[in-house]
């Protein structure tokens, strides 16, 4: 049986060109140390950081300088050996100014993390485990930097079956994760271990899209027996986590509800390689593996960035932009979000820098809704983007909720495969944000 | 090459769009629609590019008309050409010129215009123009020539050029349609003419061949569903063999069915419009079953010997409640 056949996948979702070819090939780099550094205190979902150090203070790499806001929140710590320049408003990728640690690196130390004791994590109690995590500033490197220890604790009455580990990737023109479970794979499995044990799950398993080849067999060659490769087609948005739980258990998350209800934890590749790092070698988040690429950079590679670096300085690395470059975006194409100043920081959710040009920007003409259906077969959630487009645009927000627009986690399938290139998926975050402002305003 | 802050663009996600354009879905069934006009032009003659001309003329004039205050816009032109030609495919021969024309302007002005434009009506309006001339001219509209002798194509028939409004009935060679032959004279048609398409009826009942290969080339390249001409043509196959088996004597074979009258170009041409038919999957299964079902009732048992206009038509008019009976139930949800 050829491998595409046996691949499982979820219904619905779309093929957009993977553009992978430029860096699925590239070993991860190291990004030189530069001079400035900018941690901005909000880089998760959850309560901002609170800042533990001021202006004037030294700091070594690797040193705890933001306390957790809360149990929903994490710490932050220091990317490089140097000296608090300052704690101020500072421009944040999401477009606003926000509070943030600068710290002007030492030229003259040799940045070198202090040596630390690996730690046994089944020695520690449940708690002290998510203790760890959480001072460890662990969030979901996939993209949506949830705090990773809030996962890690599974309430009272509830159990995990499965631990799932996201290698899919689904997103064009990213390889950061691809290359980790090359490069890393025991990394990995030990990543999955330490999640197994401490949650308490029989079986791990491992999703890789089959554009990944490569990586399958090298995480097969490592991998217990108590962990198992699931090769799984290559669509988007395979990666969502509940996709990923349909195409490999046949299970689907209640609407409105979490992979725990069913028993099943999913952590990304990143966050898993994390984890071992955090316990085996003392090292907390400071730094993330990054793809530069698309066709407006000069030398797209993949890098791993110490977190704060201004995203100008890892384009210059990268040989700056090409003269027809347009718009540069933080994460992937199909969910990432546009820069105007080259001046922000990459933060822990930061997966890519995509660089695009004239071809990929054009503005776009936009047709009457021809009725043809494509979005309804696009969409994961089973939902109807065009009706829910037409009820947005009317504000008939009770027709909304009762259509299951809240169901909608903007994957944004609908707008790409819309011959008619209505905004689409636009109109879903405007009627979901009416929606919230409604019940807020209640 | 220095980071020189470049003025960047600042738009939202998604930065990838699929290749298939709107315009381009139309521009594709127009050239399949052209390509049935060649052939229909081979078998009837040059005056098939007339009728087919005067029904665009009037289409696409009519939709520019009163569309000028609007931007230009190619999707917008290839639609109403598309109409016009797709009308002029379901009339006959030698219909006169300024009939055709009428049909033209009936069918966008009554057919998508009223409605609000471009994906608000909720009939075919190709159908919608072919309705109004079946109601204002029933004669001529079932006045059917003959296929055109080898020597005779460039000849127009005599019908075509009569002045506007001055004769009710069709100056041609007339001669049975093989539905009219099997309903009225119990005469089944031999295949293979069929299937070139070397019979009378309307421009675009010509080749089943051709329509075949038409379709499936355009459902190769996704640019319609194509649950509904399967469901269509799979429908109207069981339902004339049941009917077959139990009365062969009256009930023609799923054969002839198939492949006579308008039925392949409807399940190609008009079946497959998208504004006016289902969006959901599972609607578009009903879809074709209904058009199947009633194409074979109405060809059976009603009055008239074809009735795939109709059977659109109707199911048309069904087409909403369709959509909201068959949406999917969502993501999670607890059965």
């Amino acid at each position: 049986m050829s491998a595409a056949a046996a691949a499982k996948t979820f219904r619905g979702g779309v093929h957009p060109d993977d553009h992978k070819r430029a860096t699925e090939g590239l070993p991860i780099e190291r990004m030189p140390f530069v001079d400035e550094y900018v941690m901005p205190l909000s880089q998760h979902i959850g309560a901002p950081s609170k800042a533990m150090v001021e202006a004037g203070q030294a700091v070594r790499r690797g040193q705890k300088i933001a306390e957790p806001g809360g149990f929903v929140s994490t710490a932050l710590h220091a990317p490089v050996t140097g000296r608090v320049s300052a704690v101020e408003l500072r421009l944040h990728p999401n477009g606003k100014m926000m509070p943030a640690i600068v710290i002007e690196a030492d030229p003259y130390d040799s940045q070198q993390l202090p040596d630390a004791e690996p730690v046994d994590p089944s020695r520690l109690t449940g708690q002290e485990m998510v203790e760890s995590v959480q001072q460890g500033g662990l969030v979901g490197l996939g993209g949506a930097a949830f705090p990773s220890h809030v996962k890690f604790q599974v309430p009272e009455g509830k159990r995990v079956k499965a631990a799932v580990i996201n290698g899919c990737e689904c997103e064009p023109y990213l390889t950061c994760d691809h290359r980790l479970m090359l490069e890393r794979p025991e990394s990995v499995m030990r990543g999955t271990e330490i999640l197994r044990n401490q949650v308490g799950a029989e079986r791990g398993y491992v999703g890789v899209e089959i554009n990944k080849r490569d990586a399958i067999d090298a995480l097969r060659a490592v991998a217990p027996k108590s962990v198992e490769v699931v090769p799984l087609q290559v669509k988007y948005p395979q990666g969502a986590e509940k996709l990923l739980i349909d195409a490999i258990f046949r299970e689907q998350v209640p609407a409105g509800g979490l992979p725990l209800d069913i028993e099943i934890l999913v952590n990304s590749v990143g966050t898993t390689v994390a984890l071992a790092d955090l316990f085996d070698g003392g090292i907390p988040l400071i730094e993330r593996v990054v793809t530069v690429t698309g066709p407006a950079v000069a030398r797209p590679r993949n890098l791993v960035v110490p977190l704060g670096t201004p995203v100008a300085a890892v384009i210059e690395h990268c040989g700056g932009l090409l003269p027809s470059a347009r718009e540069v975006i933080f994460g992937g194409p199909m969910m990432g979000m546009a820069q105007k100043s080259l001046e922000v920081p990459l933060l822990k959710g930061t997966s890519g820098i995509l660089c695009l040009d004239r071809g990929a920007t054009q503005p776009v003409r936009e047709y009457p809704c021809i009725r043809c259906g494509r979005c309804l077969e696009a969409c994961p959630m089973f939902l109807n983007p065009t009706r829910l487009a037409q009820l947005a645009r009317a504000e008939r927000l009770d027709e909304l909720e009762s259509l299951h627009l809240m169901n909608c986690f903007e994957c944004a399938s609908c707008s790409f495969v819309c011959p008619s290139h209505i905004p689409l998926v636009q109109w879903m975050r405007i009627g979901k944000a009416m929606i919230r402002h409604r019940k807020e305003s209640k | 090459m220095s980071t020189g802050t470049p003025d960047l663009l600042l738009s939202t996600a998604p930065f990838l769009r699929a290749a298939t354009t709107t315009p381009r879905i139309m521009r594709e069934v127009l050239v399949a629609a052209l390509l049935v006009l060649l052939a229909a032009c081979w078998n009837f003659g040059i005056g098939a590019l007339l009728v087919v001309a005067a029904a665009t003329a009037g289409a696409a004039g009519s939709e520019w008309l009163f569309t000028r205050a609007e931007a230009s816009s190619p999707l917008r032109d290839y639609s109403a050409l598309t109409t016009g030609v797709l009308l002029g495919l379901t009339l006959p021969p030698a219909l006169p010129l300024w009939m055709a024309f009428l049909g033209g302007i009936a069918g966008v002005g009554l057919g998508k215009l009223v409605w609000g434009g471009m994906g608000q009506n909720l009939f075919n309006p190709a159908l919608v123009g072919r309705a109004f001339l079946q109601a204002a001219f029933p004669t001529a509209i079932t006045t059917w020539a003959a296929p055109a002798e080898s020597g005779a194509r460039l000849a127009l028939a005599p019908g075509l050029l009569a002045a506007p409004l001055m004769t009710a009935s069709v100056d041609a060679v007339s001669a049975a349609t093989p539905l009219g032959l099997a309903k009225f004279e119990s005469q089944i048609t031999d295949l293979g003419a069929l299937l070139i398409g070397n019979t009378a009826g309307s421009l675009g009942e010509t080749s089943a061949l051709l329509l075949l290969l038409c379709g499936l080339w355009l459902a190769a390249r996704r640019i319609f569903d194509w649950r509904l001409p399967v469901s269509t043509l799979l429908t109207v196959a069981v339902l004339s063999t049941v009917f077959h088996t139990l009365f062969p004597e009256s009930a023609p074979p799923a054969t002839f069915m198939l492949l006579s009258g308008g039925l392949l170009f409807g399940a190609v041409f008009m079946v497959t419009d998208p504004v006016t038919t289902p969006t959901t999957p599972r609607g578009a299964w009903l879809f074709g079953l209904g058009v199947g079902s009633l194409v074979v009732l109405i060809r059976l048992y009603g009055g008239l010997p074809e009735g795939v206009m109709y059977a659109i038509l109707l199911m048309n008019a069904l087409t909403p409640h369709i959509n909201r009976h068959t949406q999917r139930r969502p993501f999670g949800a607890r059965s």
